[in-house]
């Protein structure tokens, strides 16, 4: 992905991306996710250092950075996905609602059910569309056809998927394009309720049309969902997020309302990335 | 010139479609000759009638030839025969009678017979004992009066054939069916008896029940035996009057014929039927003459159940552990150690396997099981001795390591990303394993399961010690409570064919029935391994496109 090398400042207009908040504030949010004093260690390497940060409840946070900065990092923790990784350490806290997540008394595959996680490479399973979508459910134990057949349906409307698969809920789901294969993860993940989405570079591996689909989706779900994305694509990032966080080498170096970030950086390393100086 | 030939590829493409030539023309051919020389026993041979001249004395020979070879003439010089020609023909000519001339197969010089005719009234005669016999139909008998002779013999015999035949079916279901369930619920009572003895248990109330029950079983086998003992005279009644080819006259009962033929009046299509119908018979009866004659019914059985009772055993025992190395164990130095003792387990001898399935299952296991829990039988033992759950459980111990490769091999081509996937949806590791990765990896499940079941299916050493016998009196599989005996010693093919081919007290006759029982082991394993690839394929459709299985 190349980055634009034009002063930002200068050609994104948000009026016509059709952003009609004005500059929020961070103070006036309600805080879902707290990272408190949290380092995370790959062996002896570093790989985040002392990353303090409050994620807003229904709103798109966006993680901009750097290949290597650790926002992937960061963003699989909230989910304890690192945990499946040899050798990573963490301390310090991340809070969901009020509770450390890696408190030892946590159940994590509870934790994942809360928050859910959209991956960068479209995953479905080999099963047909609905089974992949109910997997959630059948996990919770819901099994009655009724119950299923709405909350498929739903969250197949909510992922903006369902008006072209109606037909062929039972067909196998990779014989969906690509686009359509990572909305139906996304619909995967909501149907199971989730409070968080972490969507980890959603639409790196889409074509353009789906992309833009994409991220029609994430502006309707954040009215249901705390969103937090991952991304390359700094116009993807100005379109999308309410708050966006700039993160270089493993360190938060910024976190503000989008808006402001993109037109008024206060530390100069946002600026110089944002401007393309690097990165 | 030469050089762009190779370098275009080509020698490698001649090589590798000549090897693939030369392994199809080497199965082809191997079939084939087992097909040949085990088909054609089925078929009805043209009985001959002629003139036998030696050391002087001419004698009629009746018989079918078998067999013909060619041999040099000094290997006759040096037997004393004296002879012109460089090649001699003998014939190996069966002869059959056994009871009259001791031997049923004898070869002859191809010189020494002449005026060979076909004969339309020379009849074969395949008895239940003393095999075939080759003559003439003298007369028919009716309770010791001669009741039809000549020509118009040949009818009624086949008529009362017909009707012996019908009463010979209704003895054995006495015999083997009814009666059979009879004496089996008896030796249980005896058992049951026995079993209260030995818990110093002197209910009367008990006891009287016992006896109350054997009184009954005992009537019910005696109105049996009445019914035996008519249709035992009914049958009795007629008999053939033959004369064989020394001229001897003898008197042949219809109850110990299976059945009778003219082979040189049958036309192609009656012998087709003919042929058709000894096959069946084959594969659907028991083995009569010392496993010499009949059909081989229980080794067919025995064979497929062996293998689906293994292959019940192995499957879960080999995925979950190929699940725990794979993805539970640590992947450390003793995780490496017993993934290489796993593969070595596949190189052992098949007969150590059964060595230690004899002192292991046999002597340690299954003693102490009839210590425990069928102490009334002693001193017979019940699972003490070989039987079918020891053959088997040897035979998923020898092909288990198969099945950990596979599956390993499975396991570790699903890609992470589904597992990430499941794990991200809340779903605990052994959730993931049972809905999405073990499912993903059936395919590769069953590709083991199918080299287990090749593996298997031909092995026989191990068995002969473990609960393979010649002759089983029994099947495993019957209509008596508990349904499946699972401590029953049980028939083979490939144990039959070792049995027939080298154990059997007439080598000629039995050769035949070797490739003929080799022939359908080899179409059993080819019917169980495709139903096995069947069933792959249509998993393989379910899970397409990430497996490459």
């Amino acid at each position: 992905m190349t980055e634009s090398t034009a002063p930002l400042t200068h050609s994104i207009n948000f009026s016509s991306l059709g952003r009609t908040d004005p500059s929020l504030s961070l103070k006036d949010e309600k805080i879902c996710l707290e990272v408190k004093n949290f380092n995370l260690f790959y062996g002896k390497k570093q790989a985040l250092r002392d990353i303090n940060m409050q994620i807003p409840e229904k709103r798109v946070t966006a993680y901009i950075g750097p290949s290597g900065c650790g926002k992937s990092t960061l963003l699989r923790c909230f989910n304890r996905m690192n945990d499946l990784v040899d050798g990573v350490r963490t301390q310090g806290q991340i809070l969901l609602d009020g509770h450390d997540i890696f408190h030892p008394s946590v159940n994590v595959a509870e934790l994942r059910r809360r928050v859910g996680m959209v991956f960068q490479k479209p995953n479905p399973f080999p099963k047909s569309i609905y089974e992949n979508v109910a997997y959630g459910l059948r996990l919770q134990g819901i099994n009655s056809r009724r119950i299923l057949d709405d909350v498929v349906e739903s969250s197949l409307k909510g992922a903006a998927l369902w008006d072209e698969v109606k037909d062929r809920l039972h067909d196998n789901a990779l014989g969906l394009s690509g686009g359509q294969q990572q909305r139906l993860v996304i619909a995967r993940a909501i149907a199971i309720q989730p409070e968080v989405l972490l969507l980890d570079e959603p639409a790196s591996a889409l074509d353009p049309i789906s992309t833009l689909k994409i991220e029609e989706l994430i502006h309707e779900l954040k009215s249901n969902f705390t969103i937090v994305i991952v991304t390359h694509n700094m116009q993807q990032a100005a379109r999308v997020s309410d708050f966006t966080a700039f993160m270089y080498l493993g360190e938060l170096i910024e976190f503000d309302d989008t808006s402001r970030l993109f037109t008024n950086p206060s530390k100069k390393k946002t600026e110089d990335y944002i401007t393309g100086r690097y990165g | 010139m030469n050089n762009t030939w190779w370098k275009s590829g080509e020698p490698w493409i001649w090589l590798t479609a000549s090897a693939v030539t030369v392994s199809i023309v080497i199965v082809v051919g191997l079939l084939t000759l087992i097909a040949a020389r085990g088909m054609g026993h089925f078929w009805a041979s043209a009985v001959f009638e002629g003139q036998y001249t030696q050391d002087g004395q001419t004698t009629r020979l009746i018989g079918e030839i078998r067999d013909q070879v060619q041999i040099p003439a000094s290997r006759l010089h040096d037997m004393g025969v004296k002879t012109d020609e460089k090649w001699v023909t003998r014939y190996l000519i069966k002869t059959g009678n056994r009871e009259l001339v001791g031997l049923d197969f004898r070869w002859i010089l191809a010189n020494d017979l002449k005026n060979v005719s076909y004969p339309k009234e020379l009849l074969t005669i395949e008895r239940y004992e003393w095999g075939n016999f080759y003559g003439y139909l003298q007369a028919v008998k009716h309770d010791g009066e001669v009741i039809s002779s000549g020509e118009a013999a040949w009818q009624e015999a086949q008529q009362r054939l017909a009707h012996a035949l019908q009463i010979h079916e209704q003895i054995q279901t006495i015999e083997k069916n009814e009666m059979g369930r009879i004496n089996y619920a008896l030796d249980r009572l005896r058992l049951a008896e026995r079993r209260l003895e030995l818990n110093h248990d002197k209910d009367p109330e008990k006891l009287a029940k016992i006896a109350e029950q054997r009184v009954e079983y005992q009537q019910q086998f005696d109105t049996l035996r009445k019914q035996l003992t008519q249709l035992y005279q009914e049958i009795k009644r007629d008999s053939l009057m033959v004369k064989a080819m020394d001229d001897q006259e003898i008197e042949i009962d219809l109850a110990k014929i299976v059945r009778v033929y003219r082979s040189n009046t049958m036309n192609v299509i009656e012998k087709l039927q003919f042929y058709f119908i000894k096959l069946w018979e084959f594969v659907s009866d028991d083995p009569r003459e010392a496993n010499t004659e009949g059909g081989i019914f229980p080794a067919i059985f025995g064979t497929v159940l062996m293998v689906f009772i293994m292959s019940i055993f192995v499957t879960p025992f080999g995925v979950i552990a190929a699940v725990y190395l794979h993805e539970y164990a640590k992947q450390g130095f003793l995780t490496r150690t017993i993934r290489i003792a796993v593969n070595n387990l596949a190189g052992v001898p098949s007969i150590v396997y059964g060595v230690f399935g004899l002192g292991f299952f046999v002597y340690f296991v299954g003693s102490n099981i009839d210590l425990w829990f069928f102490p009334e039988a002693l001193p017979s033992p019940t699972f003490g001795t070989g039987g079918i759950l020891w053959a088997s459980l040897t035979l998923a111990i020898l092909t288990v390591p198969v099945v950990i490769v596979a599956t390993e091999e499975g396991l570790s081509r699903i890609p992470s990303s589904i597992r990430e996937g499941s794990l991200a949806l809340g779903a605990t590791k052994a959730e993931t394993l049972w809905r999405t990765v073990l499912p993903m990896a059936s395919p590769a499940i069953m590709t083991g399961l199918i080299l287990a079941i090749a593996r298997a299916a031909g092995e026989v050493a191990p068995l002969m010690l473990v609960g393979v016998v010649k002759l089983a009196p029994s099947l495993v599989l019957d209509m008596n409570y508990p349904f499946l005996h699972m401590e029953r010693k049980f028939m083979h093919l490939g144990f039959h064919i070792y049995d027939v081919g080298f154990q059997s007290p007439n080598v000629e006759a039995a050769r035949p029935l070797v490739y003929a029982t080799a022939f359908l082991l080899v179409a059993v394993i080819v019917i169980l391994n495709l139903s096995a690839i069947w069933i792959r394929n249509h998993l393989r459709e379910k899970y397409k496109a990430l497996e490459t299985t």
